[in-house]
């Protein structure tokens, strides 16, 4: 058994370690240089880049374990082009549901389940579920950023809620609230390295977070600590960053675009609603002071209440499924800038220590100090997670924004059926009164 | 409107036609209450501004309208003759139809189309020189015309005749009739609406239907061009997710192609409302027509309130000159009157001038009893020929609204169709993003 946490993942730059090659492995060419990554046993977190506790020992692959990994590498997607695609188990599955409301003297607020399903060996129990809130959602995200700074950590739905303008206990708050928190949590669990650490598996597991959290603010300080000191400037970034930066850039203006013209449209088709309303009414008010007539309007004022109501599903949909997810993306995307600027420092540092370590040698032979080094390192690590994290999230992007379009061109389409069905059974009735009326009138 | 077996030939300079004491021509079709239809092709070919100077000598643009007609039995044997036309302008319909109104009060007169547009949504040009307008108001005199000539009644008048036939000499040929002379003073008619006692019921009913047809159909016309704007403006928004979609495609990588033909896509579906709208504008016509026919309708029972008030009014008079008449032979006064008080105070007159005072009150009641025979004629006339047309209107009207409806739906169901088709062909594109 190894005991020394080994650098498994494509971050070190180092020689890959061998000892624990899976048989299966082969297959993947990682982008960045690195073992093929071992199964479940061998992950661990960057050394060095943490607070440098050793995690748990990581112990053999379990046989089911394995056998999902057999599996997986049969139906690998050629498409996803992940470098962690042959080390991803999927055997950690989690879901957020059942909001609650809990009211105490102090505060009222809501809690929803968060229900976990995994074979994963670090886990002591096969099944669990608890109880969490926004604010421990939140302690997650915290720990995450502050542990694997080298990683994108996905977004949480916003934090502060104005009062009185939004009710934040309206179920249809709570529910894109709790969609969008569901999402996180699925995202940290399918990510090869977020998912085994270890303020994830307490969040998973414990039973009581609260004591935790306090210990985690205690410590939190001294971390971001850490992170402001350096204060290097970066002088080049480079190509690669640079086409990153800029895509991001664009791809945040054209997501704003988007999300205004969404919200433009949603506000269109309520003002559209109302007179649709009132145009259905006057047909009913007519029918009243017809005879012959009153059938086929009423008729009519009928198929249009059934579009008015066709209508309202679909703005519903459109504001509880489609905004949300693109303000996600709005929030993912200044992540993923923040973990660049954070790249960028680390470049700075280094590139800084450097120029100075070589300006000392020059001068009187002091030899380059491992600090340095480890700079090198830190910089080489970040730029492999960073460059392995950017391809991850360019597939789920994909993903995500195919299934967020295909959905709303869906939502169309489900919309104008039902509106079609109402008009044509119109039709029928309609028709039929009038060949029965030419029939009578010619007997 | 006798009918005769021989046949007439239009469209010719055969001056043949014969005319019936009524001003209406004979109809020479074997068919009993055939109309101008079956004998005439009709129709509103053409819209051509011109210039010119009018009434009051100033320089105006306006509008005019040729109208075709062809014999229908040349068009039967499959002869292609040319047809006769001449131009009208919309002044000259206006004219028309005031004639036929006058003429022809105990019938539901066809409204002609809107003098100016109205109930416009925001995007359609109340302009009356937009060329849509014009050519929608075109439709809708060529179908004026149609309806004139299909109506059991009207279709026989010469004026009507003349119209479609006689370029020049028309206008002098209806003020000829002297139909102005002939229209009820305004007054007249509303003074008779208020005052008179017993109208008949149903005609009072079809009234009270005439104000909610108008009412009803003019709010429909109105919150229907409010929806119109509003769905306008809710396909145009989608037009900037064509712009959009195609800035982002310049980004990307794989998702380029399948952002850029659904960009494509999504401007397709902005640009299709403007068809979508403007065929509903037929709709929306259709409603105009009976919002005016509304008009004519009440018309109808306001000149029946006018005939019967004119006989309560004839009756009435006839009633106090036979009072008048027996206080005079009886001496016995029962009601007040000048004369009477005069006479108490001043004594009695003469029996010579009682006498010549007696002998024209015969008079009077005699010229009354004849008035109150002729008014009850007219009233009686007016109230039997009425109520048939309105009859016939009443079932047109339902034939027509129930039509108008299914088109409408019609129209509903193909918008639905377009919709289905584009959103489809944009998840086509995002699939393959």
């Amino acid at each position: 058994m190894s005991i020394s946490a080994p650098r498994g993942l494509a971050s070190s730059g180092q020689k890959p370690i061998t000892e624990i090659l899976h048989p299966l492995s082969a297959a993947e060419e990682p982008l960045s240089p690195g073992p093929d990554v071992t199964v479940s046993g061998g992950r661990d977190k960057e050394v060095g880049l943490t607070n440098g506790t050793p995690v748990e020992t990581p112990s053999p692959a379990s046989a089911s374990v394995l056998f999902n990994k057999l599996h997986l590498d049969d139906d690998l997607d050629p498409d996803t082009r992940d470098p962690y695609a042959d080390t991803e188990t999927h055997d950690l599955f989690v879901t957020v549901d059942d909001p609650k409301k809990h009211v105490s003297t102090m505060e009222t607020y809501i809690t929803y389940r968060v229900s976990t399903k995994t074979t994963r060996i670090e886990f002591d129990l096969p099944e669990y579920s608890v109880r969490r809130r926004y604010q421990d959602f939140d302690w997650l995200r915290t720990k995450l950023e502050d542990s694997q700074p080298t990683h994108l950590i996905p977004p949480l739905p916003e934090k502060f809620v104005m009062k009185g303008v939004v009710d934040r206990f309206s179920e249809e708050f709570v529910e894109t609230r709790m969609k969008a928190l569901d999402k996180f949590l699925k995202r940290v669990a399918d990510h090869p390295v977020l998912s085994f650490n270890p303020h994830l598996n307490a969040f998973l597991s414990a039973k009581d977070l609260n004591k935790r959290q306090g210990l985690a603010l205690l410590t939190k300080v001294g971390e971001s600590v850490k992170s402001v000191a350096g204060g290097y400037k970066l002088r080049v970034r480079p190509p690669e960053f640079c086409a990153l930066g800029e895509y991001l850039d664009t791809f945040n203006q054209k997501l704003g675009t988007i999300d205004r013209i969404a919200q433009r449209i949603l506000k269109e088709q309520s003002e559209y609603l109302t007179e649709l309303r009132e145009y259905g009414t006057v047909y009913a008010s007519w029918a009243g002071s017809e005879e012959e007539l009153q059938r086929p309007l009423e008729g009519v004022a009928g198929c249009v209440t059934t579009c008015c109501g066709a209508l309202e599903d679909m703005s519903e949909n459109m504001s509880q499924d489609f905004l949300p997810v693109l303000r996600e993306y709005i929030l993912y995307i200044e992540s993923m800038k923040n973990v660049l600027r954070k790249r960028d420092q680390s470049q700075a540092e280094y590139e800084g220590r450097l120029e100075a370590a070589v300006l000392r040698k020059q001068e009187d032979r002091t030899p380059i100090p491992a600090e340095v080094e480890k700079c090198q390192d830190k910089m080489e690590c970040f730029n492999a997670d960073l460059k392995a994290d950017w391809e991850r999230w360019q597939s789920n992007k994909r993903q995500d924004f195919k299934q967020l379009l295909t959905g709303m061109a869906d939502k169309n389409v489900t919309y104008y059926e039902k509106c079609q069905a109402a008009w044509e059974s119109l039709i029928t009735v309609l028709q039929d009164k009038q060949t029965e009326d030419k029939t009578s009138e010619t007997n | 409107m006798a009918d005769d077996g021989r046949e007439e030939s239009l469209g010719t300079d055969d001056d043949s036609d014969q005319t019936g004491a009524d001003g209406s021509l004979n109809n020479t079709m074997v068919e009993e209450g055939s109309t101008l239809m079956r004998r005439m092709e009709i129709c509103v070919a053409e819209a051509e501004k011109r210039s010119g100077k009018n009434a009051v000598s100033m320089q105006e643009t306006y509008t005019v309208y040729l109208i075709e007609t062809r014999p229908m039995d040349a068009v039967a044997e499959g002869r292609n003759p040319a047809p006769d036309c001449l131009w009208r302008r919309y002044s000259e319909f206006e004219l028309l139809r005031n004639y036929l109104i006058v003429t022809y009060p105990y019938i539901v007169v066809p409204p002609l189309p809107e003098k100016r547009a109205e109930f416009v949504w925001h995007k359609l040009s109340a302009d009356n020189m937009d060329p849509d307008f014009v050519e929608r108001r075109r439709v809708g005199l060529e179908n004026f015309l149609l309806r004139v000539a299909s109506h059991p009644v009207l279709s026989n008048d010469k004026i009507l005749y003349y119209f479609l036939t006689e370029e020049h000499g028309w206008k002098e040929a209806v003020y000829e009739t002297g139909f102005q002379a002939k229209a009820d003073s305004r007054l007249r008619a509303l003074s008779a609406t208020f005052r008179v006692r017993n109208p008949d019921k149903c005609f009072m009913e079809m009234k009270h239907y005439s104000d909610e047809l108008q009412s009803h159909t003019s709010q429909l016309l109105r919150t229907r061009a409010r929806v119109a704007d509003r769905l306008y403006g809710v396909y145009k928004v989608h037009g900037n997710y064509g712009r959009v979609f195609s800035e982002w495609s310049a980004i990307e990588k794989e998702m380029g192609d399948g952002l850029q033909s659904a960009g494509h896509h999504m401007d397709a579906y902005a640009a299709s409302i403007d068809d979508i709208l403007e065929e509903e504008e037929h709709y929306a016509d259709q409603l105009k027509e009976y919002l005016f026919y509304a008009e004519a309708l009440r018309a109808v029972c306001r000149k029946h309130e006018l005939t019967q008030f004119e006989l309560e009014m004839a009756s009435q008079d006839l009633i106090s000159k036979k009072q008048q008449r027996e206080e005079l032979a009886t001496g016995i006064v029962r009601t007040f009157s000048l004369k009477g008080m005069t006479n108490k105070l001043f004594g009695q007159e003469a029996p010579e001038q009682r006498e010549a005072r007696l002998k024209l009150l015969e008079d009077l009641i005699a010229e009354g009893e004849e008035t109150v025979k002729e008014k009850t004629i007219e009233r009686a006339e007016h109230v039997e020929k009425a109520w048939v047309d309105i009859q016939r209107f009443k079932e047109q009207k339902d034939k027509d609204l129930r039509e108008a409806l299914i088109n409408y739906a019609v129209m509903q169901i193909s918008m639905c169709k377009k919709g289905i088709q584009v959103w489809s062909n944009a998840k086509e594109c995002f699939l393959k993003m």
